[in-house]
């Protein structure tokens, strides 16, 4: 290997564990308790999405309009289950920033597998991360050759 | 490129010949197959209660997609039990060839026009929109296994050797786009031997093993897209000249081998429904998960008309765009329809990666129905094993994000790396540009859907 491609791939990956890796500044704002009601029927959370910052102590109130239903919290690893017309609590701090799937937990149907909602705390740095990573693999595949 | 060929190591040669482990794996997945029809006609109408949806689309499905497909290339074809009765029926045998092999063999050729993988294409696509009740419901999935296996026969007894692997199997068409890139290949190891073999005893077969049922004449193979792994030209090579090789890199470019419009399409396909999957199935729009699953309803037909249109018109009328702007960039004496056929194939490794990325949250979260399933495959109340029981538990959720993106930029780096390497082969360097810009796009938006 040529002494310019040792400089090529360590550039590359140097660059590729600063996008990765860096702490980049994100706004603390002073923590808040927020209460969502969510109903969940027919394969769907409603809402579907919620979003939080981080640090914010959540309760979500889960009812069923229909049959029994649960809700697990990927990442947090938290999980609640209602039965039809009653609700159950489920409070936690949002201590880890993110994008998490929210899914049901008790088979429910056809469609059980695929009742996900979702809960973004703070800014999805993955997002960003990955974006940041994917235009730089990009350039790393055209600048291969280059060398 | 290095090869490494595998017939070097002790007793290679004698358990790929010998066709006893080749018929116990396959008798075994027959079996496997079997029940999982059975257990979708009469078993537990709950999906995930029924073995005949965790085995095959949760569990086969990783295996294939996670495993065979990015190592073995179509090393899942060398196993698949679905061709088997055809064959056996075909053949007039079990295990090896009959002492009358020629004896009123069928003999009829399939179709000139149709010896594509146009039919593969519909058949996937036609599946595609069903796909979520095909995923769901058990009786759905036992229909389509048991239409399967039927046209496999019916096609072995009308035409020679395995037609429906090779033309018809929906899943055969893009595991033979992915095996391109799989660091696993058969090829000769002196194509000089096979020049002078007058015999061809590897295409026609002999008292050892048949003619290559996949109908590729292995002298000349220079890609893996239609080779089976079924061994047959292993066992039939009088010179011990076929070899089974690990390589540092995938089949030649298309640049260099040329690239055909059914193939690309076939890219396509798994592109844009590795797409709309992600956003049907993962994401959290529960008005898609219904349209998809309303089969007839009048959202349906928009759902399934919309899937057909991005895989079949958007996407790639947004990819003749973006050749036409490479061309424009980098002119060169290909036209933008070569320039679309020989790019597309760097959609292969972006589409791979982005079913890889796809399945692994869709598998992780929903492996651990296999537990219970094993010890009730029917959903009849048994305890087999004793974990009937067990509860259900998403497997790595704060993993596979990281995961997914990992896979997803990885894809990328190897689908630029392609581009490049396909403009800079026909000295038109820039001519990527365009397409890698596409890549990034589309991986910002698969992203999107998994991470975001």
């Amino acid at each position: 290997m040529r002494p310019s491609k040792y400089i090529f791939i360590s550039g590359f990956l140097l660059a590729g564990l600063l996008v990765a890796f860096t702490p980049l500044p994100v706004p603390r704002n002073e923590p808040m308790h927020h209460i969502f009601h969510v109903d969940s029927r027919s394969f769907a959370f409603t809402p579907a999405e919620i979003k939080v910052d981080r640090g914010d102590l959540v309760t979500i109130e889960l009812t069923s309009s229909d049959v029994v239903h649960g809700l697990y919290l990927d990442g947090y690893e938290l999980e609640i289950s209602t039965d039809p017309g009653q609700t159950n609590q489920l409070t936690f701090t949002a201590d880890r920033a993110g994008s998490f799937r929210f899914r049901c937990s008790v088979t429910c149907g056809d469609l059980h597998p695929f009742m996900i909602g979702k809960l973004q705390v703070g800014p999805n740095l993955l997002l960003w991360r990955g974006a940041g990573l994917a235009i730089l693999a990009a350039l790393a595949g055209v600048w291969k050759f280059h060398q | 490129m290095t090869r490494k060929p595998l017939n070097s190591l002790p007793g290679f040669n004698f358990w790929i010949k010998s066709r006893w482990p080749q018929l116990i794996i396959r008798a075994v997945l027959l079996g496997g197959f079997i029940i999982a029809i059975l257990a979708g006609f009469l078993g537990t109408p709950v999906g995930n209660r029924n073995i005949s949806i965790v085995a095959v689309w949760i569990a086969w499905w990783a295996a294939l997609i996670l495993v065979a497909v990015p190592i073995f290339g179509r090393g899942w074809c060398a196993i698949c039990p679905i061709p088997m009765p055809g064959e056996w029926l075909q053949n007039k045998a079990v295990l090896g060839p009959s002492v009358n092999r020629n004896s009123s063999k069928v003999s009829r050729r399939f179709p000139k026009r149709i010896r594509n993988i146009w039919l593969q294409n519909a058949a996937f696509s036609l599946l595609a929109v069903f796909s979520v009740v095909i995923l769901t419901r058990p009786i759905v999935t036992a229909w389509v296994l048991l239409a399967l296996i039927l046209v496999a026969i019916g096609v072995s007894l009308f035409y020679e050797r395995r037609v429906f692997c090779r033309y018809l199997c929906p899943v055969g068409g893009f595991i033979g786009i992915y095996s391109q890139q799989a660091p696993l290949e058969l090829r000769v190891a002196d194509p000089s031997i096979c020049a002078t073999h007058k015999e061809k005893s590897c295409y026609r077969g002999n008292e050892e093993g048949y003619g290559c049922p996949w109908d590729v004449y292995p002298g000349s193979l220079t890609a893996n897209t239609n080779c089976g792994l079924c061994m047959e030209c292993l066992r039939t090579c009088e010179y011990d000249n076929i070899l089974i090789n690990l390589r540092s890199s995938g089949d030649k470019l298309p640049a260099v081998r040329g690239g055909s419009l059914d193939s690309s399409y076939k890219a396509f396909i798994m592109l844009g429904s590795a797409i709309v999957y992600s956003a049907v199935m993962l994401g959290p729009w529960s008005g898609l998960k219904d349209a998809a699953y309303q089969i007839g309803s009048l959202t349906w037909w928009g759902y399934a008309v919309g899937l057909l249109v991005v895989i079949w018109a958007a996407l790639p009328g947004l990819f003749y765009l973006v050749t036409r702007a490479a061309h424009k960039l980098s002119p060169s004496f290909h036209n933008p329809r070569q320039i679309f056929n020989t790019h597309a194939s760097v959609l292969v490794p972006l589409s791979l990666t982005a079913w890889i990325a796809f399945s692994l949250s869709f598998v992780f979260a929903n492996g651990s129905y296999l537990v219970p399933v094993l010890s009730d495959p029917f959903g009849w109340g048994w305890n087999l094993f004793g974990t009937s029981n067990a509860i259900w538990t998403p497997y790595l959720s704060q993993y596979v994000p990281v995961l997914q993106t990992i896979v997803l930029t990885g894809g990328l780096f190897w689908a630029a790396r392609k581009s490049q390497q396909i403009a800079e082969a026909r000295n038109a360097p820039r001519q990527s540009w365009p397409i890698i810009i596409f890549c990034t796009f589309i991986t910002v938006s698969l992203l999107w859907l998994f991470v975001g």
